[in-house]
């Protein structure tokens, strides 16, 4: 097994609102490791984003990290990020040692400012040489399969697909240990999809990244290139797996609807037909009481509603949330 | 029984007032639905498929060719106002966006009063229509009490695409042209909304026309795919023949693209 690179211990992110909170992220535990590529998965309103906000220490007001603490490994040893100021983190932590590809990342650049101009704002707020790091930019925009020349275009002039790769190379510029990616390919067709995913995946070879965090809803894109997988639901992670384990057997009865209602063009598909998961996804200010799952669970027991069922390793490399895989299910 | 024939259907815009700039949105298009048949047009954006449903559902007129519907050309034989409503009775659209389908100022039950008016034979009074509004939804699977009264902003994406389609549970439509009707709602409700659609094929011999650019939608619902591309279908036939052997270039990438979950993309 690799090392740790992160680890995040019982965190607590709450949108605080006047007189309710939205418990978006709600007690997570996990490790990430060196050379790993994680795929978190789960419906909208599920916490995707809010996990992605509490790893990359960007927490702005409304959303507060409640309780818990994150942990990176930075320069050998290991340091509380969760403890850090936003300058320290600004400074330390975003572009060094963690980025992000945001939701929507090719609406990201200003479409009238050049995309030199954003190497420059990072040379600047890390106090960098700008021309040595422009030079850098030229050659990450070759590694991702644009034309140099491109960094003295503006943005509109890209389409979407080389907008995305154009983020992407700006944000890998230092050489992050960890990327984040959420929801990157959901506007882009199936042709740049491919090419995007290759591009990640060509960085992290190139060893530019160490770690990938692929947060999304489409299964399919992220089984590609996911070594292990997050399903979250509710604000909670119900299951943590590698892909392979996961696909041959999903554990969690969640887990279980959300692969059988992904449609891709396979006989197997065709066969195995689709299931539908019955019900919403519960109000984060008021979940269910015990297992959050439980209105909509096919195997629901009396225990699952009144208590909450933990985190726990039921086969190697396998972690459920489920009463169905502890000896309390009676 | 064949229910809609379109034949050479072709749709020219014309741009600028100078310099007449022609784009070719669909050129000469040609397919078959039959009576209780699903069929899907796929293809990219701006490969042609909405403007090809515009023309079906009456909205945009055609450049050339023609499309028959219960063995009258739509755009040459009707003529009055009854025959056009008569049309709009027995063809229905669910559209892409269920935000943008609704009136934000008035309840969402507006949408099921209005499929009732256009009925042929009315309910007699009030109460008869309510209880019929009651029961379409009923078999789109909501609770009557969650929704009524209710405006479009307090409802989830998946329940107003479920109106939509209880809609088609009061009118009986024999076609139902869906644009993209499950890629705004979750991957989890997704799978509702096709059943239902597949619900009313069973029960009243309903045909549907998906447009979509998920090939794997395609391939689980159709019993005929066709794949468009710049206008023009490419490749054509039953789901496993398009997905499994595709012929033409652009199929075949198209098909190697698409993310799997049983297998891994080559090159990653």
């Amino acid at each position: 097994m690799n090392e740790v690179l992160m680890r995040i211990e019982n965190a607590k992110a709450y949108y605080k609102l006047e007189k309710v909170s939205v418990r978006a992220v709600d007690g997570v535990s996990f490790e990430i490791f060196e050379d790993e590529v994680i795929g978190v998965v789960g419906e909208s309103g599920c916490g995707k984003t809010t996990l992605s906000n509490l790893i990359s220490m960007n927490i702005l007001k409304p959303l507060t990290l409640v309780e818990g603490k994150v942990f990176m490994k930075i320069d050998g040893k290991f340091e509380e990020i969760s403890s850090m100021s936003r300058e320290e983190v600004k400074k330390k932590l975003w572009g060094k040692e963690i980025t992000i590809v945001p939701q929507s990342a090719m609406n990201a650049l200003m479409p009238t400012i050049r995309m030199a101009k954003y190497v420059e704002h990072l040379a600047q707020s890390h106090e960098l040489n700008g021309k040595e790091l422009l030079q850098k930019a030229e050659k990450r925009f070759e590694e991702v399969g644009l034309n140099p020349l491109w960094l003295k275009r503006y943005p509109f002039e890209l389409s979407g697909g080389m907008r995305q790769r154009a983020v992407i190379a700006i944000a890998t510029i230092l050489n992050p240990k960890l990327l984040i990616a959420d929801e990157p390919t959901s506007a882009l067709d199936v042709v740049n999809q491919k090419v995007f995913l290759k591009v990640l995946m060509q960085l992290k070879r190139m060893g530019v990244v160490r770690s990938i965090i692929f947060i999304t809803h489409d299964i399919a894109t992220v089984r590609q290139i996911a070594d292990r997988i997050i399903v979250m639901y509710a604000g909670k992670i119900v299951e943590i797996s590698t892909m392979e384990k996961i696909l041959q057997r999903p554990l969690h009865p969640y887990t279980k609807g959300l692969f059988n209602s992904v449609l891709t063009p396979e006989p197997e598909v065709r066969r195995r037909g689709i299931s539908v998961i019955p019900g919403t996804p519960p109000n984060l200010i008021n979940p269910p009481s015990g297992c959050r799952f439980h209105p909509r669970c096919p195997h629901v027991m009396e225990v699952c509603k009144e208590r909450e069922p933990e985190l726990r390793e039921v086969e190697e490399g396998s972690k459920v949330a489920c009463f169905l895989y502890s000896e309390e299910r009676t | 029984m064949s229910r809609l024939v379109v034949e050479n259907l072709t749709k020219i815009f014309t741009l600028g007032f100078f310099s007449r700039k022609r784009i070719e949105a669909v050129k000469n298009v040609s397919f078959e639905v039959k009576e209780g048949e699903i069929v899907s047009l796929v293809g990219e954006s701006g490969s042609g498929k909405t403007t090809t449903a515009k023309m079906i559902l009456r909205l945009i007129p055609p450049t050339s060719g023609r499309i028959i519907f219960e063995g009258k050309d739509i755009w040459k034989d009707l003529k009055d106002h009854e025959s056009i409503k008569d049309f709009r009775r027995k063809v229905h659209a669910v559209f892409q966006d269920p935000f943008a389908s609704y009136n934000p100022f008035y309840p969402v039950e507006r949408t099921l009063w209005q499929a009732i008016n256009l009925l042929e034979k009315k309910p007699s009074n009030k109460k008869e229509a309510l209880e019929l509004i009651k029961e379409s939804l009923v078999r789109v699977g909501i609770d009557p009490k969650d929704v009524l009264g209710k405006y479009p902003h307090q409802i989830s994406g998946g329940q107003k695409q479920r109106i939509m389609i209880a809609r088609c549970w009061i009118l009986r439509p024999f076609l139902i042209v869906a644009d993209e009707p499950t890629s705004m709602i979750d991957a989890s409700s997704r799978g509702g909304i096709i059943q239902l659609l597949e619900e009313l094929r069973k029960e009243q011999g309903t045909s549907i026309i998906f447009i979509t650019h998920d090939l794997g939608l395609a391939y689980y619902v159709s019993d005929n795919i066709f794949v468009m591309k710049d206008g023009e279908i490419v490749e054509r036939g039953h789901p496993d023949k398009v997905v499994l052997e595709p012929t033409h270039e652009y199929s075949k990438v198209l098909v190697e693209s698409i993310p799997k979950l049983y297998r891994k993309l080559e090159g990653l």
